[in-house]
């Protein structure tokens, strides 16, 4: 019986994501505000905030005039509401949780830009170059480009 | 109810009311741009699609090394999807006649053409560019 038990939970934690996060970091919650997923959307997936401090955002949002080379201004009222909702879910924000995960390579203090710069994403896309050469790569950012969930906080595949 | 709601929704998306509506937020968006042709330029008689064309397929090289044209991002056939040449994101097709919506939002328009000229030929877009292009992609 209590074999039973710790099968249907073993089975259980596998096949539930979530847990999978705390176990591993690979997933984190998507922007859920319709505003910030359109507006971040429009030219690259709408990052999950948790992969950075929320010091992080306020610098990339006071800076979107010279957004990694791209002039992605806003409107003052629509640029407060992005960054008002990445701080609050920025990954050292208060509540956390698996977002913490993604923390720990982040020097007291630092203000890192690049989700990219992360040496556990470093250390997991340790690809060959003809991997990052696909037509249809582009960039180390584009997530969805090989996780076809990234959209819904999926980077396991 | 809510299939009826969703039906109706979905109705009210693909009607040709919509599509007339998202039209007519075109015409708008280039009479906007014809008053400021002819301000900036008496001689200003009307857009042109060649014009248009002709803007959309240069190698202008004056912006942004990675779209030195606008067919960097969105081909060669502006029927057919595209991929932003920074990201990595796929982008609806530019020709109206595959996304109707795309001319429908002034405030969108506005904000697509300051910061794609700029990337393209590393300046704004005159009036006169912006409704040529829009008459351009409104016949594709």
């Amino acid at each position: 019986m209590t074999h039973r038990i710790l099968w249907l939970l073993a089975i259980l934690i596998l096949a539930y994501p979530g847990i999978d996060a705390r176990a591993g970091g690979k997933t984190l919650p998507p922007v859920a505000d319709p505003l910030v997923a359109n507006l971040c959307g429009e030219c690259h997936m709408a990052f999950p905030p948790g992969f950075l401090p929320a010091r992080s955002w306020t610098a990339i949002m006071a800076t979107l005039d010279d957004h990694f080379g791209e002039d992605a201004t806003l409107p003052g009222d629509q640029a407060r509401a992005v960054e008002a909702y990445l701080t609050d879910h920025a990954g050292d924000a208060p509540g956390g949780g698996a977002r913490r995960e993604f923390m720990r390579w982040v020097a007291p203090g630092g203000v890192p830009r690049r989700i990219t710069d992360n040496p556990a994403f470093l250390r997991e896309h340790d690809f060959p170059e003809r991997v990052w050469q696909r037509p249809e790569v582009v960039t180390r950012s584009n997530c969805p480009a090989c996780h076809r969930r990234a959209d819904r906080g999926l980077f396991d595949d | 109810m809510t299939r009826l709601a969703a039906a109706a929704l979905l109705a009210l998306v693909l009607s040709p009311a919509t599509l007339a509506a998202a039209d007519g937020q075109q015409a708008a968006i280039l009479d906007a741009y014809a008053a400021k042709a002819r301000a900036a330029d008496p001689a200003f008689t009307g857009f042109s699609a060649a014009r248009g064309e002709a803007l959309f397929r240069r190698e202008w090289n004056g912006g942004d090394p990675r779209t030195p044209a606008c067919t960097s991002c969105h081909t060669a056939n502006p029927k057919q999807p595209g991929r932003n040449a920074k990201t990595g994101r796929p982008i609806d097709p530019a020709a109206a006649s595959a996304s109707p919506e795309r001319y429908a939002d002034p405030g969108k328009v506005e904000k697509h053409f300051s910061r794609d000229c700029k990337s393209v030929l590393g300046r704004d877009c005159t009036a006169i560019e912006r409704g040529d292009h829009i008459t351009f992609m409104a016949g594709q």
